[in-house]
């Protein structure tokens, strides 16, 4: 007669429901967590750095695409991923809520009896003097919880290390679901505003704005910030900057009281649970274009992106009311110096000696074609250059079709906006993992049984240590010094 | 510009003392090792105290914490990784670490003085904040006592090669069971990682501070994080039949290579929020 020893159906899904939420599956588990992270880290991030993405893309085509196939510039969002920390968490609850609930039945539960042979325990020893009540008012000194029988004493101590241990590992759920909050329910974007002009929260006014996929437009909360002041400096010798500071005057809401407040680099605006943050600023030429007979065309602070550390600022000015169309391409320096091989760079990041840069294009600009175009790039491919020429402050600049006056500069101003629902429950799951760490593993889990010896008086004394935890031993040799009196 | 030069000079004697350490272990007679590895200790402890106040003058001269660039990240960790020795020393019995130590200790000091070296300039703006004291302290503190635990689990893993094929060679006779290795690496790791979690935690309350949100996968964070979750596979890992002992020791390995990644690799060729002064 043969066994049929495979598993059926169900007794396989619980095998697999076993193995899933094993030990060692989630040692593996969390060792292909931290390897799959890897790739994020080397290759750029499209949710980080899109135009490094770009780059990448420009300069390794075939690559790229193949990268792109298995999600490697979106490694967080990506769908092997995420398989991995689900599996991971999946794993983790499988295994830590039956733990909690034996956990919580056993927790007002005495000590089990005592073992019939206590000579295999790990610390073992006999003491002529002692005696159980002794032993007893020890224990009870040490607070260990005491089971105690007609010839014997069986002690336990240390229930708080299980409990630190659930408790860390139901908190990194918590830590999920506010992590999953936010990334539904947020949202986040960024709006360069030049000072002296006003942001007004909706979603006309970013550059760039996304939201959670349970978020909408309509939740905005409808605050304006009016940049009034910017100032940043910058240490003298290195040229590295030492403090940002912004001024601004805010309102809840459009007419509403306007409150002065400041925002700087580590203290944001607060609105509810939005906040805003100084991310970046730069400088915004202020230029004045007019035609041949005098009329102004265009009028204004064009932002232009800063390049290097002493903020060498490029950008393009687009003048479509003009015929033939005038663009621009710009470099605007705060500290002008020559540089080796003849081009201009800043030399501090401060404005103490600004020029404008420009070369001078003519044509169309492509601004009908309905392809979008970046404002701060020139589409030469239907223009043509007509001059080149450098302007100090207040200087006009006559380029036959019309001329260009460098007026001035204004500083503007990066800032983030950001609402993230789920923060406060990733932190508070955070703060109860790390209380539930120090509970598990500096808590000592540890036995004691001490029994009357049959023959002569005395009693032995033996300890076990659970997860092998130091100190068992010191404990012991002043429970038998006690007894001994 | 004067406590610069008294802090080159602590520096200086610094090494000097770990230097004078190294040859003091070297001998395998052991009636008199005893001796020198009395005076390696005491030198690496006048070591220890003289790099403390190598740290703090640094501080003084630039009149802030001293952990803005990599000069300073070393020094820093140079002095945590000396002060995780000393502590373990004297709660456990680790002399032997000694030379392991003070050559480790030398490295990344003359590396710092020679190749890292910049003058004290004030903190970038988004550095200005209690934070920078909490999230790196803790960062720098796990650190060392995460690179001793690895020292300790390198040593398991030699001595358990060599055991292996016969037994250990003279000089590595008096050194510890590999079953007391195994749980001195198991307790320093266990101490420490409370700590770290709270490092990279703290980076995370202070991102939301300064950057907008408290996780970005910005490289130094991805690795912080990979660094946080190879050591919890380490602590699973010796609760896991099979994994005890020489499996066990590789992972800590392999999650201290990932620290040690985090702090070179990172700091000088990542991009990210992360660099700052250029080094």
């Amino acid at each position: 007669m043969t066994t049929n020893t495979e598993l059926d159906a169900r007794s396989s899904i619980r095998w697999l429901w076993r193995q899933l939420t094993s030990m060692r599956t989630a040692l593996i588990l969390l060792l292909l967590l931290g390897v799959a992270a890897i790739p994020g880290s080397l290759f750029p991030q499209r949710t980080q750095n899109p135009l490094a993405v770009s780059d990448y893309f420009k300069s390794n085509p075939g690559t790229a695409k193949f990268l792109d196939q298995l999600q490697i510039f979106d490694v967080y969002s990506s769908p092997w991923f995420s398989a991995i920390y689900i599996l991971l968490f999946v794993s983790l609850i499988g295994c830590v809520l039956p733990r909690t609930f034996e956990h919580l039945k056993g927790i007002r539960a005495i000590p089990s009896l005592t073992p019939k042979n206590l000579h295999r325990m790990e610390f073992h020893a006999e003491v002529s003097e002692g005696t159980l009540d002794s032993a007893e008012a020890w224990l009870r000194k040490n607070r260990f919880r005491i089971r105690r029988d007609a010839h014997s004493i069986s002690a336990e101590k240390g229930y708080m290390r299980e409990t630190g241990n659930l408790l860390f590992h139901l908190s990194l759920i918590l830590i999920l679901v506010g992590v999953a909050l936010g990334s539904l329910y947020g949202m986040k974007g960024d709006a360069i505003i030049n000072v002296g002009e006003r942001f007004i929260n909706t979603p006309t006014s970013y550059d760039v704005i996304s939201f959670g996929k349970l978020q909408s437009e309509k939740n905005l909360n409808p605050f304006t910030i009016t940049a009034t002041n910017f100032r940043a400096t910058y240490d003298l010798v290195t040229g590295a900057p030492s403090d940002y500071k912004l001024n601004a005057n805010v309102a809840n809401e459009i007419g509403s009281t306007e409150k002065s407040k400041v925002v700087r680099v580590n203290s944001p605006l607060t609105f509810g649970s939005t906040k805003v943050y100084l991310q970046a600023n730069g400088y915004s030429p202020l230029v004045t274009v007019r035609d041949k007979t005098g009329e102004i065309k265009y009028q204004g602070a064009v932002i232009f992106l800063p390049q290097d550390g002493n903020l060498t600022s490029v950008g393009a000015i687009k003048v479509p009311d003009m015929q033939p169309q005038i663009g621009f391409i710009g470099s605007f320096t705060p500290t002008y110096e020559r540089a080796e091989g003849g081009g201009a760079i800043s030399s501090y990041p401060e404005v103490l000696d600004p020029r404008l840069l420009l070369s001078i294009w003519t044509g169309d600009l492509g601004l009908d074609s309905g392809a979008p175009q970046s404002v701060y790039r020139l589409d030469t491919s239907e223009m043509k250059r007509i001059g080149l020429k450098t302007l100090k402050l207040n200087e006009t600049h006559d380029f036959g079709d019309g001329s260009i006056t460098f007026e001035g500069w204004t500083p503007w101003v990066n800032l983030q906006i950001v609402s993230d629902p789920g923060k406060m429950y990733a932190l508070l799951g955070s703060i109860l993992a790390i209380l539930g760490l120090l509970m598990s593993l500096f808590t000592r889990s540890r036995r004691i049984w001490i029994k009357e010896i049959q023959s002569k008086s005395g009693v032995e004394v033996a300890g076990l240590a659970k997860n092998a935890a130091p100190g068992l031993e010191n404990e012991i040799a002043s429970l038998v010094n006690k007894m001994k009196g | 510009m004067a406590l610069f030069a008294v802090a080159f000079i602590a520096h200086a004697i610094e090494v000097a003392f770990s230097v004078r350490n190294l040859e003091e272990k070297t001998k395998f007679d052991f009636t008199r090792t005893k001796r020198s590895g009395d005076i390696g200790t005491v030198m690496i402890v006048l070591g220890f105290i003289s790099l403390l106040v190598a740290v703090i003058f640094r501080s003084i001269s630039a009149e802030r914490v001293p952990w803005g660039n990599m000069y300073e990240f070393s020094i820093t960790g140079a002095l945590a990784f000396t002060g995780a020795y000393i502590f373990a020393l004297w709660k456990y019995r680790i002399k032997w670490l000694g030379l392991p130590v003070a050559i480790s200790v030398l490295l990344t000091l003359g590396t710092a003085i020679t190749v890292l070296y910049v003058p004290s300039a004030p903190l970038v703006p988004a550095l200005k904040s209690t934070w920078l004291v909490i999230h790196v302290s803790a960062a720098i503190i796990s650190g060392g006592v995460f690179l001793l635990a690895n020292c300790i689990a390198a040593t398991y893993l030699i001595l358990d090669r060599y055991e292996e094929r016969g037994g250990r060679p003279g000089w590595a006779l008096k050194l510890p069971s590999l079953e007391s290795l195994d749980q001195l690496t198991y307790r320093l790791v266990a101490l420490v990682f409370p700590l770290w979690t709270f490092a990279v935690i703290a980076g995370a309350i202070w991102a939301e501070a300064a950057w907008g949100r408290y996780w970005g996968w910005d490289p130094k964070e991805t690795w912080a994080f990979i660094t946080w979750v190879a050591y919890a596979a380490y602590l699973h890992a010796r609760v896991t039949v099979g994994w005890r002992g020489r499996k066990a020791a590789w992972l800590c390995l392999f999650a201290g290579s990932t620290f040690l990644f985090n702090y070179v690799y990172v700091n000088i060729w990542g991009t990210g929020k992360h660099t700052y002064s250029g080094l």
